[in-house]
Order: C-alpha cells, then sequence, then structure tokens
C-alpha cells in the first residue's frame, strides 16, 4: 500500500518533469504509472493469502484485514501513518485505479495546454483517493482527504470550461468547511479517547467504542455527518456539485463522480456510523429522510436541466441518495447495496460525462436543445450512451440495479415508508434518463453534421465500462463476496 | 432435457450479441438468417422439451446471481405446464412473426439493430416465464419493458415515437415500481424469493384474507396492470402502435403484454389467499375490457383498434384470473396470442402493400385484391369475436361461464363480459366490412411475400383450431368446480357475438340503418369524441400527473437551495462592505472609536469585578 502510494505520488512529479521533454510525454507517463500502480496492485492482491477471502463467518470478531502498515509519526499525539486494507478498501482502490485510467483516455486528446502540470494534479489527486481509502489513522485520514481536494481545485480552476473560477472556488469551500469541521471533530473524539485512556491516539482501532455521552457524541457525530454528506453530495448541501461537474475538464468530471464523491460515501461507512453507533442509530431517520429527499429532488433537477453535463450532475444527487439511505438503513442487505451503488455509479456516471466530454470537444456545446438526433451521426456513441442510460435508470442486468435492489430490499426492512419514498425514484430515474437521451441521440437529425463516431481509444474505454457494468449486473457475487466480511464487522461494531 | 433448458433463452441472446457487435459487418441475408434462426432453434429446443416432458416440473440453476444475507436468488429455471404453454407460444409464435419480419423489414438501414432487439425482447421474455424466483422474473419484466422501449422507438428519429416509447416506459415503471414493493415486503414477510417456496410458506402462515396477503397481491397487481395495459395503466399502448407492425403482433399482443397474466397464474397460490385483490383483478378485467370495446369501436387507425382490441381481451383474461378460471385464461392467453398475433400480421402485410396506410377509411374492397390476406383477417376476427368453432370461442366461452358462476357478484361480471362480447364481434367485424368489403379506396401495389404469406398460413391454422389444444396445467392450477349453468346462459353467449356481426353487417355494408346520423348528432357526437380519445384518460393523467411534474421541474429549475448559500454569500459582502466603510483614514474618527471602545471594555470589566 505504501508502495502503491507512493508510485502514484511520485509518478505525479515525473509527468510535470516530463513536460520538458516533451508535451506530449506526460501523457504517456501518468499511463505508465497508473498501468504500473495497477498492475502491482493486481499482483500484491492475487499474492494475498486465499482464505482470507473467504466469506467464512468466523467466530466472535472476524479478522477482516488483509493488510496492515503502521509507522509511528508524531508519536507524541499518538499519530501514525498507519494504513489497512478490507474488501472495502480493496474495491475501492482498485476503482480508483481503473477509473484514473478512465480518466487519463479521457484527457488524452482533450487537454493540450500545460499537461505536465495536468497529469501530476491527476496522478496526485489519485494519490489522494486511495490515502483515504487505505488510511486507518485519523489524521492520516484527514491528511488526504485535503491532498485530493487541492489538485481537484486546480484542475476545475485551470483547466475548466467558461465559468471555472466561480465553480472551483464554490467546490473548494463546500469541501474546505466540510473538511474543517471533520478536523474539530477529530480532535473532540481523540481528546475524549485520551481522557479516558491517558494518550493520546488517532487510531481507528483505539478510537473505535470510545464511549461518549449523549449530546457530545451527537454535535461529534454530526461533524463528521456533515463533512461526509457534503462530500457525498446529500442534499441540501449538494450545490456545489452541479456547477463544479459542468465546469470541470472531463477527466475532472470522471474523477470527481467516480471516485472523489465516494470517500464521502466511505467515510459516512467507516466512520460516521462505527465510530458513534448509538448517535448515528438516533439520526438515521434524518439521514435517511435527506437521501430520499435526495433522490427525488436530484431526479426532477435532473429532468429540468438543459446541459448535458448539469443533468448528469444532478443524476448523480439523485443516485447518491441511495448510497446514503443504504448506509443509515444498515443492515447487510442495504449496505451491500451501497457499496455495489458506489462501483456501479462511479462506472455508468463515469461514463456518462465521457460522453458528455466527448460531445463537447466534438461539438463544442453541452446545450442538449443543439443536439438531437446524433445516433444518425455516431451509432457506436449511441449505442454507448443507451447502455449507460438504462444503466442509470437501474435495469436489471447492469450493476446499478443489483445496487438499488439490494438498498431498497434492506431499506424496507429497516424503514418501510423510506422505502416507499425511494422506490419513486425507480420512475423519476427513468424519466430523466429517457429524456437525456431523447434529447441527445434520438429523435430528427441532420446527416450533414460533422460529428466523428467514436475512435478506437474512446471505443475501447468504453467496452471496458460496458463489460464491468454488465459483469457487475449478473455476477456480482464475487464483489458481494469480498464485501461481506467488512459489512459483517461493520454490522459487529456498531452493536457492541 | 434439463441439462438443455439453458439453450432456450441463450440462443436468442447469442444471435443478440453477435448482431450488436457485428450486425454492420453481415449482409442482410446473414442478419436475417441469425435473427430468424436463432429464434427458430429455440423453438426446436422448447418443442424437444415438450416431447420429452413427463409432467413433473424441471428445474436447473445455473449461477448464484446474488446471495446476501438471507436473500439468495439464482439464475435458475422452474418450468412445468403453464411455463411451457408460455415457451411454446413465446418461441413458436415469435419465430413465425421473426420470419414474417425478415420480409417487412427488408430494406431498412437499421435491419440488424431491429433484429438484435427483437431477439433480445425473445430472450428477456423466455426468462420472464421460466424464472424460478421473483427476482429473477423482475429482471426478464424489466428486461422485456426495456425491449419495449427500444421498439416503440425503433424509427426513432421520429420524435412523436421516441415519445411513445418514452411514454410506455414510464408508465409501466410505475406498475413495476409497485411490484417491487410487493417483493420487498414479501421477502420482509418469509425471508425468500422463490416462487414455490413462497407458495407454500404462504399457504401456511397466512388464513384467507390476511391483510398482509391482500397488501402483497395488491402491489403485485400493480406491476400485473401496468405490464398487461389494464386500467389505470392501460394509455401507453394504443400509442405503443409507434413501432413496426411485427413488433406490436409480437410484442405488445402475443406475448409481453399478457406477462400480467401470467404473473398472477403463477403466483394463484398467493392470490387464492387474498379474495379481495381478487376481486379487483375481475372488477379492473370487466371495466377494462368494456371500456377499451368501447374506445376500438370509434377509432380508424387499423392498428389502433387492435391495440384498444388486445386491452379487451387481456381484461377478459383478468375477468378469467379473478374469479378462479386460471387455466381458462391461460388457454385464452394462448388462443390470443395465436389471433391477435395474426390480425396484426395480417394488418401488417394491409399496410406494408398500401403505401403505410393507416386509416381504414382509406382502404376497402381489399377482400379480392389481398385474398390470402382477407382470408387470414377473416379468420383472425372470427376467432376475436369468439365466433363458434374458432379458437377464441372455446377460450372466451370458459371465462364468460365461469364468472357466471362466480359467487357474489358473478352475475354482474358475466354481464359485463357477454356485452363486451356483443362489442367486440360489432367492431371486428366493422374491421373486416370496411376494409374488405365496398368500395376500393387505395390499390396495393405489391403482394406479400413467402415469408409473410407463411406465418400468415400457419397462425391461419392455430387460430381457427387452436380451441382443440389441450393444455397441460392441470397440475399447475387448483381445480375448479365445474358447474352446469343454464342452457340460456350457453345461448346467449354464443348468440351475442353473431349478432354484433349481423349488426356490423347492417351498419357498415348492408347499409340498412345508418350510423352516421347517430354519430352526427349532438350527445353521439359527445360520446363519439369522449370515446375516441380513450375515456379521457390521458387528458386527466396530464392535468394529475404531468402539469404538475413539469410545473415542479420549473419552479425547482433555479435550484431554491443555492439561494440559501447565495445568501451567505451576500451576507459576506454587505458586512465586507460595512467594514470597509469604517476605514476612512480619519485619524480623529479612529481615535474616538477607540476610546468608546475602551469605556466600554473598562464597563464590561468594572461589572465582572463587582
Amino acid at each position: 500500500m505504501v508502495y502503491l502510494l507512493a508510485i502514484l505520488f511520485l509518478g505525479g512529479g515525473l509527468a510535470w518533469f516530463s513536460e520538458r521533454v516533451n508535451p506530449q510525454a506526460p501523457r504517456w507517463v501518468a499511463l505508465g504509472v497508473i498501468g504500473f500502480a495497477l498492475l502491482y496492485f493486481t499482483v500484491a492482491v492475487a499474492r494475498l493469502p486465499v482464505e482470507q477471502f473467504s466469506p467464512l463467518p468466523s467466530a466472535q470478531q472476524p479478522d477482516t484485514w488483509l493488510a496492515h502498515f503502521k509507522l509511528d509519526w508524531i508519536p507524541r499525539f499518538g499519530i501514525s501513518f498507519e494504513l489497512a486494507m478490507d474488501g472495502l478498501s480493496l474495491i475501492l482502490v482498485a476503482l480508483t485505479l481503473l477509473l484514473g485510467l478512465i480518466a487519463l483516455s479521457a484527457s488524452w486528446s482533450e487537454i493540450e495546454e500545460r499537461t505536465g502540470f495536468f497529469q501530476a494534479n491527476l496522478l496526485w489527486s489519485l494519490t489522494g483517493v486511495v490515502g483515504v481509502f487505505v488510511a486507518l489513522d485519523l489524521f492520516l485520514f484527514f491528511v488526504f482527504y485535503e491532498v485530493m481536494l487541492v489538485p481537484m481545485y486546480l484542475l476545475i480552476a485551470i483547466w475548466g470550461h467558461e465559468d471555472r473560477a466561480y465553480a472551483a472556488m464554490k467546490f473548494f469551500l463546500f469541501t474546505q468547511l466540510s473538511g474543517l469541521l471533520m478536523l474539530v471533530s477529530i480532535l473532540a473524539l481523540a481528546y475524549q479517547h485520551a481522557g479516558l485512556a491517558g494518550s493520546y491516539s488517532f487510531s481507528y482501532f483505539d478510537l473505535l467504542g470510545t464511549p461518549l455521552d449523549g449530546t457530545v457524541g451527537f454535535w461529534v457525530m454530526l461533524g463528521f455527518f456533515l463533512a461526509f454528506t457534503v462530500k457525498l453530495p446529500g442534499f441540501p448541501f449538494h450545490t456545489w456539485l452541479p456547477d463544479a461537474h459542468t465546469q470541470a475538464p472531463t477527466a475532472g468530471s470522471v474523477l470527481l463522480a467516480g471516485i472523489l464523491l465516494k470517500t464521502g460515501a466511505y467515510g459516512l461507512l467507516r466512520f460516521a456510523v462505527p465510530l458513534f453507533p448509538q448517535a448515528a442509530a438516533e439520526f438515521a431517520p434524518v439521514a435517511m429522510a435527506l437521501g430520499a429527499a435526495g433522490i427525488l429532488y436530484g431526479a426532477v433537477l435532473a429532468f429540468a436541466q438543459n446541459d448535458f453535463k448539469r443533468l448528469v450532475a444532478y443524476s448523480s444527487v439523485s443516485h447518491m441518495g441511495f448510497v446514503l439511505l443504504g448506509i443509515y438503513a444498515w443492515n447487510s442487505l442495504a449496505l451491500q447495496g451501497a457499496i455495489m451503488q458506489m462501483v456501479a455509479h462511479g462506472l455508468s456516471t463515469a461514463a456518462l460525462f465521457m460522453t458528455a466530454g466527448a460531445l463537447q470537444q466534438r461539438m463544442h456545446t453541452r446545450d442538449m436543445s443543439r443536439m438531437g438526433g446524433l445516433w444518425l451521426n455516431a451509432p457506436r456513441m449511441g449505442a454507448c450512451t443507451l447502455l449507460f442510460t438504462m444503466a442509470s435508470l437501474g435495469l436489471p442486468g447492469l450493476a446499478n440495479f443489483v445496487a438499488e435492489f439490494l438498498v431498497l430490499l434492506g431499506l424496507f426492512q429497516a424503514a418501510p415508508l423510506m422505502a416507499v419514498i425511494a422506490a419513486l425514484g425507480l420512475v423519476t430515474g427513468a424519466i430523466y434518463s429517457l429524456i437525456m437521451l431523447q434529447r441527445s441521440f434520438q429523435g430528427p437529425g441532420d446527416a450533414s453534421r460533422q460529428l466523428p463516431d467514436y475512435g478506437n481509444r474512446e471505443l475501447i474505454t468504453m467496452l471496458v465500462m460496458v463489460a464491468l457494468l454488465v459483469w457487475l449486473g449478473i455476477h456480482p457475487q464475487p464483489l458481494l463476496e469480498l464485501a461481506q466480511p467488512t459489512v459483517d464487522s461493520l454490522l459487529l461494531e456498531a452493536s457492541g | 432435457m434439463t441439462e438443455l433448458l439453458w439453450l432456450i433463452p441463450a440462443l436468442p441472446l447469442a444471435s443478440a450479441t453477435l448482431l450488436i457487435f457485428c450486425g454492420r459487418m453481415l449482409g442482410p441475408r446473414w442478419v436475417a438468417l441469425l435473427g430468424v434462426g436463432s429464434v427458430g432453434a429455440s423453438a426446436v429446443c422448447v418443442l424437444l422439451t415438450v416431447l420429452q416432458w413427463q409432467g413433473q416440473p424441471l428445474q436447473r440453476e445455473l449461477w448464484t446471481w446474488m446471495q446476501v444475507g438471507e436473500l439468495s436468488a439464482g439464475v435458475s429455471f422452474y418450468v412445468d405446464g403453464l411455463t411451457l404453454v408460455m415457451l411454446s407460444v413465446i418461441t413458436g409464435v415469435g419465430f413465425l412473426i421473426h420470419l414474417y419480419s425478415a420480409e417487412f423489414m427488408a430494406g431498412d438501414d437499421s435491419y440488424a439493430r431491429y433484429f438484435a432487439y427483437l431477439n433480445l425482447f425473445v430472450t428477456a421474455m423466455l426468462v420472464l416465464v421460466m424464472a424460478d424466483n421473483l427476482l429473477l422474473l423482475y429482471f426478464g419484466w424489466e428486461g422485456v419493458g426495456a425491449c419495449s422501449y427500444l421498439l416503440i422507438g425503433f424509427w426513432h428519429f421520429d420524435a412523436a415515437n421516441g415519445a411513445a416509447a418514452r411514454k410506455a416506459f414510464v408508465v409501466t415503471r410505475v406498475g413495476d415500481a409497485a411490484m417491487a414493493l410487493g417483493l420487498f415486503l414479501l421477502f420482509t414477510e418469509f425471508g425468500t424469493l422463490d416462487i414455490q417456496a413462497l407458495g407454500a410458506a404462504a399457504g401456511e402462515r397466512w388464513e384467507i384474507g390476511n391483510p398482509t396477503a391482500v397488501l402483497a397481491t395488491a402491489l403485485l397487481l400493480g406491476g400485473a396492470v401496468g405490464k398487461s395495459a389494464q386500467l389505470p395503466l392501460h394509455t401507453w399502448l394504443p400509442d405503443a402502435m409507434a413501432g413496426p407492425t411485427p413488433v406490436s403482433a409480437l410484442i405488445h399482443a402475443a406475448t409481453m403484454v399478457t406477462a400480467g397474466v401470467y404473473l398472477i397464474a403463477r403466483t394463484h397460490e398467493l392470490f387464492l389467499l387474498a379474495p379481495p385483490t381478487l376481486a379487483a383483478v375481475a372488477v379492473i378485467g370487466v371495466l377494462t375490457l368494456l371500456l377499451a370495446a368501447f374506445t376500438a369501436l370509434c377509432q380508424n387507425d387499423i392498428k389502433r383498434i387492435l391495440a384498444w382490441s388486445t386491452i379487451s381481451q387481456i381484461g377478459y383474461m383478468f375477468l378469467g384470473l379473478g374469479v378462479g378460471a386460471w387455466a381458462a385464461s391461460v388457454f385464452h392467453l394462448m388462443t390470443h396470442a395465436f389471433f391477435k398475433a395474426l390480425l396484426f400480421l395480417a394488418a401488417g402485410a394491409i399496410i406494408h402493400c398500401l403505401h403505410h396506410e393507416h386509416d381504414i377509411r382509406n382502404m376497402g374492397g381489399l377482400r379480392s385484391r389481398l385474398p390470402m390476406v382477407f382470408l387470414s383477417f377473416l379468420i383472425g376476427a372470427a376467432a376475436l369475436a369468439a365466433l363458434p368453432l374458432t379458437s377464441g370461442f372455446f377460450s372466451k366461452d370458459l371465462i364468460v361461464l365461469a364468472a357466471f358462476d362466480a359467487p357474489g357478484f358473478g352475475r354482474w361480471l358475466w354481464l359485463g363480459a357477454i356485452l363486451g362480447a356483443f362489442l367486440t364481434a360489432l367492431y371486428s367485424f366493422r374491421l373486416v366490412f370496411v376494409v374488405f368489403f365496398g368500395r376500393a379506396n387505395t390499390l396495393p401495389d405489391r403482394q406479400p411475400g413467402a415469408a409473410m404469406a407463411m406465418p400468415l398460413a400457419v397462425l391461419c391454422v392455430f387460430a381457427f383450431a387452436g380451441g382443440w389444444i389441450g393444455i397441460p396445467v392441470q397440475a399447475v392450477f387448483p381445480v375448479t368446480g365445474d358447474g352446469h349453468p343454464p342452457l340460456w346462459v350457453e345461448a346467449v353467449s354464443i348468440g351475442l357475438p353473431l349478432l354484433g356481426v349481423a349488426l356490423a353487417y347492417a351498419l357498415f355494408l348492408g347499409r340498412q340503418f345508418k350510423a352516421d346520423g347517430l354519430v352526427s348528432s349532438t350527445p353521439g357526437q359527445a360520446a363519439y369524441r369522449f370515446w375516441h380519445h380513450g375515456w379521457r384518460v390521458d387528458t386527466l393523467y396530464e392535468w394529475l400527473w404531468v402539469k404538475p411534474f413539469l410545473g415542479l421541474a420549473t419552479l425547482l429549475k433555479s435550484e431554491p437551495v443555492d439561494r440559501l448559500y447565495a445568501a451567505v454569500v451576500s451576507l459576506c459582502r454587505v458586512l465586507n462592505t460595512a467594514f470597509s466603510a469604517t476605514q476612512t483614514g480619519r485619524l480623529r474618527q479612529y481615535a474616538t472609536v477607540m476610546a468608546a471602545g475602551a469605556v466600554v471594555l473598562l464597563g464590561i470589566v468594572w461589572r465582572a469585578a463587582g
């Protein structure tokens, strides 16, 4: 894991410097770096002992951690460089690296200026995200949380579209403020722990089970909740997202939607609930209500948009509502659904953002009132978009269905009324998804329009995502089994 | 044979995949061969299964789809008599319609795309009927919905077709959402979604009339009325005629729209525990069949007439289910698949030979010019009207008599059903007389070729003689009492359709009576318009759902939540201006403020100390 982070981080620097040699070089360097990281990761995972993958429900405390690394950093305050990986982290790190490659592909021909710095930011952002997914020291977690933020800010502010300064600033302020809340909460928690244990520690394992009395527990939990819900983004803290997405370059949108949002979900799952089981359980109805509201609000707003990218951005708000619901329903089915939704949404939304990017690059507009009938000009593009649209509206056979179904099924057992409201999302999801397809690719076309179809690079990128969505849609079991030990131990921790 | 069950859906799926990826590279000949051949091969597999079938349900699990906690759903099949009937209809009628399409769609730019979608549809439909658990059934259920969407909007360059396709998808999705909730409820109650296990567990745990049973079946019924275009979710089907005619024949007549009937028949063990839901099924059936029959009478588009008649005939199936005539409903499902596919394909042949003419007022006198089509249409219409000896007679008669025998308000249901039968005969023979007799308004410019004629011929045989096929569903459904209704009841149900034909003759061919005067009078006109627009249900929904949703979207478009954050920004700006204003550079002012501040501070210290 340490090597993985080092590869990505140093690779970023290398990419920056390689620009001096040749402006084309950074792409290849970035490709090499992410490719190598992915290879390294695969080999490392393959060499893990096999039995640790088996979902055997062992006796009391299942050892769910596949790898663990700890190095003292600031021992005086009990801060250490502690990394660990379980099934959940593994899935998310794999998703991060994969979407890193996808984002690279998206930027391949789009970014022509300052390519070195661009790729460096891309890689650094990936470093931060991977760090977030494996950091098990809360202070370190916070550091990584910030590390992924700054490069993303730069990606939007430098290579974004017409309104980039506003969007980047908004993105930065929202996430920075939420990060601040988290820091305060982390410090409060660590202080509380120190008062009981006698020494400072920021380690997740030490802090777990720290008893907090009602009021303090509630406020600290709220700090975490707000921090991650802004990131997720949950209603009503989502308003930074449409702006940031719309203005970001394609690669930025892919990373933002595909993985940065998932850090919010991951944070809720790993920290906000297990650290404060009592307070979180009491808070769950509010969180679920926000999730359900987000599903419907995001869907209606997605339908109202003219801008292709903005529509997809609002659909993210809607989809992430399912994650919020799944997490706070807090049972095996719903949690598995939420994890699946993180992966499925990462893939399908990233693909839709790439479509938006490809259209923008070719047509210099994102306005759907100027599109229509594009299938005629670019059938390959149309066919891919059709599939991603179907994924987005949750068609069985694609990964998103598995996710939404499990969330709703679990939710129905925890809070039937919420499930009824959320099930309306199935209808509204169909409405905005189909209108998007209609307004861009269907309808009367213009055969004389100059719109080159996907080339091989783009087609391969898209087909990879198609294949993954279909595979996870009809055979999600391997992923479910990978995540099951984590889910079991999370449930166990929260209950005791 | 169990080992080869997977081939039945896999063959069309493989063909669809090939067509999606290599469709452009293959010539139309290969595309047709692949598209038609795969369904044909699948039909052969079904035939082999039927021949070797021992009467025991066949079961086969391919792989585990999802297994989390209590939930365990496999991609696994359960094939019993009911499934075999459905499989035979889907692959048999499906093969004929594919064959027909090979000629009907020839020359279309997207020939490969068409067959890819159509094969995909057959796959999803097969999965739907073979599924052994409700989750996999839901997979097929949504899959056929998506294919239906794609095929209704097949000619998507016309925006109206896209709108019809979206309407179909969204309206059925409303039902699907209800059905999904039904699944959640059943799972929460019993911890399984396996259909057989659910039936057994429900029988043990629930007494008849259990409120949860009523709720769960009502939710499943929501899904069924959506897919089968029954009240109140029927509005999508007439618009769905925007798709190519073979698609209407396969999806919107023979197979997909009967999925709701299949669902209720498949889960009949649950429905039997919920008499109120069952009564609702029967009432929905009768109301729908009457509403649709009146509407069909007032249409002029040949495909829309057939579409409304499909809604009406599925109404009969629902009625049958509601009064417990399970086998009769499934029987009617099968015969309806034969004669309605025949009618649609014949209508398609007319449209094909008449430059895409849809309006029956522009047809006429086609009897001698398209004799083959005439014969097909005549047999189809006779079966639809349930004239004696045709297939439709046997199946519909069973349902109508079962309604008569039903306890409670059975007589009222029966009355509605025979009134519907009369209207059915009236509108189907109006169609025959207007299209094939009288003066020729448009001349056909070609004759249907072999690939179109052959399916028509085969379906003619089945539509006429299909009533003698025995369906092997005795083991699936509980035995219903074989009451013998009085002779006059039999006579009425045979006589009314004949009366309908006679009236149609008198009105539209012999002209003994003139309908024109009645229609052009003020109340007649109002009724005609009202029925022509399907009892204005669309208008109602426009006001009830569409307009509010659009209004909400417009209202929220400016993102009211963001105003809150914008207000914070404005506040910062205002404070910034206010505080900047204090920075004047005048020493006197600074000194004054400083002194005032010092006084206030001292005051605070003074009070704190004191």
